[in-house]
């Protein structure tokens, strides 16, 4: 490992100390926030891997309920019907916050729950239609879960990779670099001491050479 | 429970026949089958602040670098859907991708696999 560029002198070396206590506890803080991080990681990932899985077959139904709708009424009529869509599904949106991960907070706005409201005229519709509204109505509640689910699996999935590799860095690069530094300067210093002393000696020795 | 924000509505891009589904229940629904639509079709609906926008499997396939784009933006969710042809496992193989991301390799085990 490489040593840092700098001078070695005493002063160098308490400030390399320094930094080498702030690196380790920064790694310490650091590898407590990932495996915090990835224990959270963990048991979101399996709900929205089971969400997923509802989801999917739930979405399923609604959609082969459309696709008999389709196939009962004129494409040109079902558009027509679904124009104005009578309910609007709104949904609030708030923040969390897991260990400093800002994640955001869906929920389904009451007012889109409410009984289903047809927006069309009887007539020239089908029954299919009506069954394939209110299955799709139903799966709503849980497609928004999802979305927040999944959402705050990905952000921190970033997050934890980003810390991952601070850790990695602080462990592998920056505190070995310190060691090393703050090792190579007391070297230096101790061989500097013992060059001066050296030569102290041997003008002890060449002054009593000359006194006799 | 923190702060909420008012009503916001909810977005859908895809083939016509899959986010008809949506539209019926009053979402945002943008048709888009090409890379570009889909791209195109993203940004239109995050930029009039849409915090959760489905898109069908299908549709997301065309444009994965889209989808990369919003990943790691807390505003707005992209979620992967099936279309009217069912599941193909993008979105699950998303959730997977995911794990390997931040754990370094795919350790949750499919239901399925764990008891088949």
């Amino acid at each position: 490992m490489a040593v840092l560029h700098i001078n070695p002198t005493r002063m160098e070396l308490t400030q390399i100390k320094r930094r080498l206590i702030t690196a380790k506890r920064g790694h310490k803080l650091l590898k407590d926030k990932r495996d915090e991080l990835v224990r959270q990681f963990m048991l979101l990932v399996r709900e929205n891997l089971d969400l997923r899985k509802q989801m999917e077959g739930e979405l399923g139904f609604a959609l082969k309920d459309f696709a008999l709708a389709r196939a009962v009424m004129e494409p040109g009529a079902l558009r027509q019907a679904l124009l104005y869509p009578a309910r609007q599904a709104s949904i609030k949106v708030g923040r969390r916050n897991i260990l400093s991960v800002r994640v955001p907070e869906f929920k389904v706005d009451e007012g889109s729950l409410g009984e289903t409201v047809l927006p069309y005229g009887m007539a020239e519709t089908s029954a299919q239609l009506d069954n394939a509204i209110a299955t799709m109505a139903r799966a709503l509640p849980r497609l928004i879960a999802l979305a927040e689910k999944e959402k705050t699996v990905s952000l921190l999935a970033d997050e934890i990779q980003k810390t991952r590799r601070r850790v990695n860095a602080l462990e592998y690069v920056m505190i070995p670099q310190f060691e090393e530094t703050i090792r190579y300067i007391t070297m230096k210093l101790e061989e500097n001491e013992r060059g001066a002393l050296t030569r102290l000696m041997k003008v002890k020795d060449m002054l009593a050479e000359r006194a006799t | 429970m923190k702060h909420m924000s008012d009503k916001l509505r909810i977005g859908v891009v895809g083939e016509e026949e899959a986010i008809l589904a949506f539209r019926a229940i009053g979402a945002i629904a943008v048709p888009a089958v090409t890379g570009e639509e889909v791209t195109a079709a993203l940004f239109k609906l995050s930029r009039d602040k849409v915090p959760v926008i489905f898109i069908t499997e299908q549709a997301a396939r065309m444009a994965p670098e889209a989808l990369v784009r919003y990943e790691t933006t807390p505003e707005v969710a992209v979620i992967p859907v099936p279309g009217i042809m069912g599941t193909d496992g993008f979105g699950e193989a998303r959730v997977h991708e995911n794990v390997i991301k931040a754990i370094g390799a795919d350790i949750v085990i499919d239901q399925e696999k764990r008891e088949g």
